[in-house]
């Protein structure tokens, strides 16, 4: 069996992981499949600089990430520009309740920071450990661990200002929002 | 020197960032909520499985050379 077809398979089986976690970072399919295709060039032009039995997932994540931020900083406002767009692409979910609290889940994360957005999605939806998603993003363990914990914690104060009732008064959601309440107040 | 470690500033970052609300414990059930809407919408994508100008990317992996040397050992 040839090294390439091992790799292929290996490359294919990481491509719909991939693909969301960059239509996550982009927030508009189009140009995540842009992204996607960049990346598996780059991997393919980089063939060599992969390491057999570590993990081909990470290191794809790796390189579209960095493609990523380059393109980024390049347009950042056109980047956070992006209302509305995923959600007029993406429309298969049945059932319209489910399909509303995705929406405002989806809205609730263009809030988060880059950093701490990636960092929970690669955790809570991609899958990765901390160790991975370290290195993925290029940082300490620690931070993600930190980053992880903002993400949710910031998540829970925009979801609950409006649907505190949906996850049962206990005593830390009220905790959370009171923090949301008392935090939020600007005017 | 000072050069050499840029990560300093981003971990005391942190450090600070983690101080403000230590009072403040996200419950299992908000933890487990964010959870489910995290993989619902990634699953979306997930499950559109491999789109065909991809695999027509990867397809270019199994090269000429690669074919020749297939031997059927299996």
């Amino acid at each position: 069996m040839s090294p390439h077809k091992n790799i292929r398979e290996l490359m294919l089986a990481a491509v719909p992981s991939l693909r969301a976690f960059a239509i996550s970072l982009c927030g508009n399919v189009d140009r995540a499949d842009d992204l996607v295709q960049e990346a598996l060039l780059r991997a393919l032009a980089n063939l060599s600089s992969f390491e057999p039995g570590t993990n081909m997932s990470a290191w794809l994540f790796t390189i579209l990430r960095n493609l990523f931020r380059s393109e980024y900083r390049k347009r950042r406002r056109e980047v956070e520009d992006v209302d509305g767009s995923y959600a007029e692409q993406l429309t298969s979910l049945p059932e319209q309740t489910g399909r509303l609290e995705m929406d405002e889940f989806r809205e609730a994360l263009k809030f988060l920071p880059p950093e701490q957005r990636e960092a929970l999605i690669l955790i809570g939806a991609s899958g990765f450990s901390y160790e991975e998603t370290a290195q993925i993003c290029e940082c300490a363990v620690g931070t993600i661990k930190s980053r992880v914990n903002r993400a949710r914690r910031r998540l829970a104060e925009i979801l609950l200002i409006h649907h505190s009732s949906d996850l049962g008064p206990d005593r830390a959601t009220r905790a959370v929002v009171n923090l949301s309440m008392s935090g939020s107040r600007r005017s | 020197m000072n050069k050499g470690k840029p990560p300093q500033r981003e971990i005391a970052m942190d450090v600070q960032g983690s101080e403000p609300n230590p009072v403040i414990k996200l419950g299992p059930d908000i933890k487990a909520k964010i959870g489910q809407q995290l993989r619902l919408m990634y699953g979306e994508v997930v499950n559109q499985g491999v789109p065909d100008r991809f695999a027509e990317i990867l397809r270019g992996l199994d090269d000429p050379t690669d074919e020749g040397s297939k031997n059927e050992s299996s």
